[in-house]
């Protein structure tokens, strides 16, 4: 039995499905990445940052964000991936960062923004060992949505304390 | 009910601060009723609060100093130097209590059950009179067949939301009951308003009760209604209560009274009364800074494009004259607003001076010194922030002048001064700072002793003579203790280097003159807020960046024949006569700047931790006040800066650590130039 508004859901794919997690994906190169909606604050488009010295190169600088200095991480150079001149559609997604003493705000640069899917848990495969070749430290799982692969991106592991702290011996 | 709680402790503790300073304050022998009454009333409202809560350990500890404490208003017990300690002592464990129902954690059982104990014991070692039914207070209490309750009420009770229904329900609960309601007073129907209390009721209750738990029954409206609670197999007509309150008269006019206060607080008038004040959370008005700062921002933006317009003559002129105007009028109160919300976070140094009048109470006691506290400028604003972080730095300061500062009596009078010291407490405000002086009249800094500790310890040569100031300056020097005694009071020597620490992190600055046998005077100087800062704005390569104008002390232009390098390395800059390194900001944040020969570029010379440095810019902007931000709360401390600011245009400068900066040149040495920079003169000097 289908009633009309489940059917009109179903059409416009925005069936309530309360298993499901939403995710943001957004592209780096021939990749597309995931990370956790709820942990989206905004979207926006790349303006100048403030560099801040001693840092390592892929922490691009920092942003005023209503106020708040909130620091911006370049995605591609933190993948260590070729690097790209800055377009009009590279943006900024500014993520909410739960650290183990407080949440944080960053921001962190790609190449645009995707799309939004629901991915069900038991679609959530594990990353494979790739060994030393591909570091899956901050991959939380790998999903299949219309035949194409997102990683999905552990960013609470990715911009947390022990990289910051990585960023520390950098600086020292 | 948590935000209750919350509430509840913030009174609480405000509570026990009120008792302590009204304690301190006490004549005693000749106590003012009315601190007395102020005294109880904190006591019983932590009481209440604390039953109400569920917090019973602090009710049952607290009810027992309250006992004490009606005793001590009825007059039945003299206001003994004794009883005061004891009260003191019970207003620690009560914070403790607080603090351990606040933050979790475990109570010191012990210490509560002896405090406890000792007023007890002191409620019952004055009442002899009336054998060992002392007191209808004490945890065992007097249990007896039954009572006779006459309670009266006053006729506004009703209006405080008590009800005497259910007390008499209460009362039933406890034993068998028999109620008879008193109608007498009661008006006829056309005159009776039914928010007043007219009825009175007699109580009889029997059964093995304990008063206690009666009394606690009308706990609440003792102060609104007649009570008289007696017991029903008592022999005699008194209570044991009132029989106890004869004895201790007795006892109380026989004890003369006693000048033993060792400890006087004179206390410079207060400034204008207590305001009226609401509690706001600083997460609340911290936010509204944050928008205040966004709006100084904006209506900047909206200055410029006006000014911008206003020059452009095609525009219709009386129309535009009216948009300046505006504009004028918002910058006027954007910048009034700003002053008022950065004035809610400032509160008076009296918050940290509360805390040394206690503190000069117990040590003068410990050390057996007699001290006279003399506090000034109490009413002097500093930011919140600040004053939190000054506390441990002064009470440091007070211990080591009760300590070193002042001698014993006995010296005292043999140096031909008072018996009694002083020390005096003084804040007040001084162009962006404020002040705070603290000065006793004691045996002042030994300066032999000093340098014969440093000689011993290596920090001075053996023939090298020191100005005297330099000598004072050494008490601030790590490992240097001079008490001849090590005490647990101070004397560590791990105290004045951290107490100079300390405040140098808040930007501040602390010195000491003294002297010899006349008295020290610790001079400690700190910024207003850490929330804003005077800053010099300047261009390093192309980023700017904001130097803290306090830091400066002037800005030089670089002339080649004043410059010298060590080593073909570290350049020093003859400036008058001294030499001063020179510090490249480029260089030490690695940073790509075309222009590397030294000659004719700007300088700004700065000072951090006493040391000087020549700084290298490219450009000097504007002068102007920033709001501070930390870097640390979405990323973290960054070597060299010490947070970042939002300029006019809404983009963020960085804002210098000079110390920091002057400590990492030292670290790194002169860093060397990024590959790009060629032709830097330090090439050219090293060839």
């Amino acid at each position: 039995m289908t009633t009309p508004a489940t059917e009109l859901n179903s059409i416009i794919g925005a069936e309530l499905d309360s298993d499901a997690d939403q995710f943001l994906t957004f592209i780096l190169g021939e990749e597309e990445y995931g990370v956790d909606i709820l942990r989206v604050q905004e979207i926006k488009g790349w303006d100048s940052v403030t560099p801040i010295p001693n840092t390592p190169e892929y922490i691009k600088g920092v942003i005023n964000l209503r106020g708040t200095i909130v620091p911006i991480v370049d995605l591609r150079q933190r993948f260590n991936m070729p690097e790209i001149e800055y377009g009009p559609i590279t943006v900024v997604i500014v993520l909410k960062i739960e650290c183990a003493d407080r949440d944080r705000i960053m921001g962190i640069v790609v190449d645009g923004v995707s799309d939004v899917y629901d991915v069900p848990p038991e679609e959530m495969k594990d990353a494979p060992d790739f060994g030393s070749v591909v570091d899956t430290e901050f991959v939380r799982g790998l999903a299949t949505v219309s035949e194409k692969m997102i990683i999905i991106l552990d960013i609470d592991h990715l911009l947390s304390g022990r990289e910051l702290q990585a960023t520390d011996k950098l600086s020292d | 009910m948590e935000q209750f709680h919350q509430t509840f402790f913030e009174e609480s503790f405000e509570g026990l601060d009120i008792m302590e300073n009204e304690l301190l304050n006490l004549d005693v022998g000749n106590a003012d009723n009315e601190s007395i009454n102020t005294i109880f009333r904190s006591a019983h409202s932590i009481k209440g609060g604390s039953g109400t809560f569920g917090f019973t350990a602090i009710a049952e500890f607290t009810h027992v100093a309250e006992t004490l404490l009606d005793e001590m208003r009825d007059g039945i017990r003299q206001v003994d130097q004794a009883s005061v300690d004891l009260l003191l002592k019970s207003v620690d464990v009560m914070r403790d209590m607080l603090t351990v129902y606040k933050e979790g954690g475990d109570m010191d059982a012990d210490n509560i059950a002896a405090v406890q104990k000792e007023l007890e014991d002191m409620l019952g070692a004055e009442s002899t009179g009336s054998a060992s039914t002392n007191s209808s207070d004490t945890v065992d209490g007097t249990a007896s067949t039954g009572w006779e309750i006459s309670f009266r009420p006053h006729i506004e009770m009703l209006r405080t939301g008590n009800d005497p229904v259910r007390m008499i329900k209460a009362l039933a609960e406890l034993g068998e009951i028999n109620v008879v309601a008193d109608i007498n007073e009661l008006p006829s129907f056309a005159d009776l308003n039914p928010e007043d209390s007219f009825i009175s009721w007699d109580i009889t209750l029997t059964g093995d009760i304990n008063k206690d738990d009666v009394v606690e029954v009308f706990d609440w409206v003792e102060d609104e209604c007649d009570l008289d609670i007696k017991a029903i197999s008592s022999n005699n007509d008194v209570t044991p209560d009132e029989s106890a309150s004869v004895a201790t008269t007795a006892a109380a006019t026989e004890t003369t009274t006693t000048a033993a206060a060792t400890t006087k607080q004179t206390t410079a008038k207060k400034g204008a009364g207590e305001a009226a004040s609401i509690r706001v959370g600083i997460d609340k008005v911290d936010e509204i800074i944050n928008l205040v700062g966004e709006l100084v921002i904006t209506q900047s933006m909206l200055g410029q494009i006006g000014s911008e317009i206003g020059s452009d003559e095609d525009h219709n002129s009386s129309r535009m004259e009216k948009l300046l105007e505006g504009l004028a009028q918002l910058e006027r109160n954007t910048r009034e607003i700003q002053e008022s919300v950065m004035r809610i976070r400032m509160l008076p140094i009296s918050f940290v001076f509360s805390r040394v009048p206690r503190l000069v109470h117990d040590l003068s006691n410990q050390l057996n010194k007699k001290v006279e506290l003399v506090t000034l400028g109490e009413g002097t604003e500093l930011d919140k922030t600040v004053m939190e972080k000054i506390g441990d730095p002064m009470v440091h300061l007070v211990r080591n002048a009760l300590d070193h500062g002042i001698e014993t009596p006995e010296q005292r009078i043999a140096a031909g001064k008072p018996e009694t010291g002083t020390l005096t407490l003084n804040a007040y405000h001084k162009g962006g700072s404020i002040v705070i002086e603290l000065s006793d009249d004691g045996a002042g800094i030994n300066k032999e002793r000093v340098l014969k500790k440093a000689r011993a310890n290596g920090l001075v040569g053996e023939n090298e003579s020191l100005p005297d100031d330099a000598i004072n300056d050494l008490i601030f020097h790590p490992g240097l203790s001079t008490a001849e005694t090590l005490s647990d009071v101070s004397g560590r020597g791990v105290g004045m280097d951290v107490v100079r620490k300390n405040i140098k992190s808040l930007g501040g600055s602390v010195r000491v003159d003294s002297v010899e046998g006349k008295g020290a005077i610790f001079t400690i100087q700190l910024p207003l807020t850490l929330a804003i800062l005077d800053g010099q704005l300047v261009r390093v390569a192309e980023e700017t960046f904001v130097v803290p104008l306090v830091s400066i002390i002037e800005s030089i232009q670089v002339k080649s024949e004043n410059l010298n390098a060590i080593a073909g390395k570290a350049d020093l800059y003859k400036l008058r006569d001294e030499y001063i390194p020179v510090i490249r900001a480029d260089h030490i944040f690695g940073m790509n700047n075309s222009c590397s020969s030294l000659n004719d570029r700007l300088m700004v010379v700065v000072e951090g931790d006493g040391k000087k440095a020549g700084i290298i810019v490219d450009d000097l902007l504007a002068q102007q006040q920033v709001v501070i931000k930390s870097l640390e709360t979405n990323y973290q401390r960054v070597d060299g800066l010490s947070g970042a600011t939002i300029l006019g245009d809404g983009t963020v400068a960085l804002i210098l650590d000079i110390p920091g900066m002057i400590d990492m040149y030292k670290e790194k040495g002169a860093p060397v130039p990024p590959p790009e920079g060629s032709d830097s003169d330090i090439a050219d000097e090293a060839a």
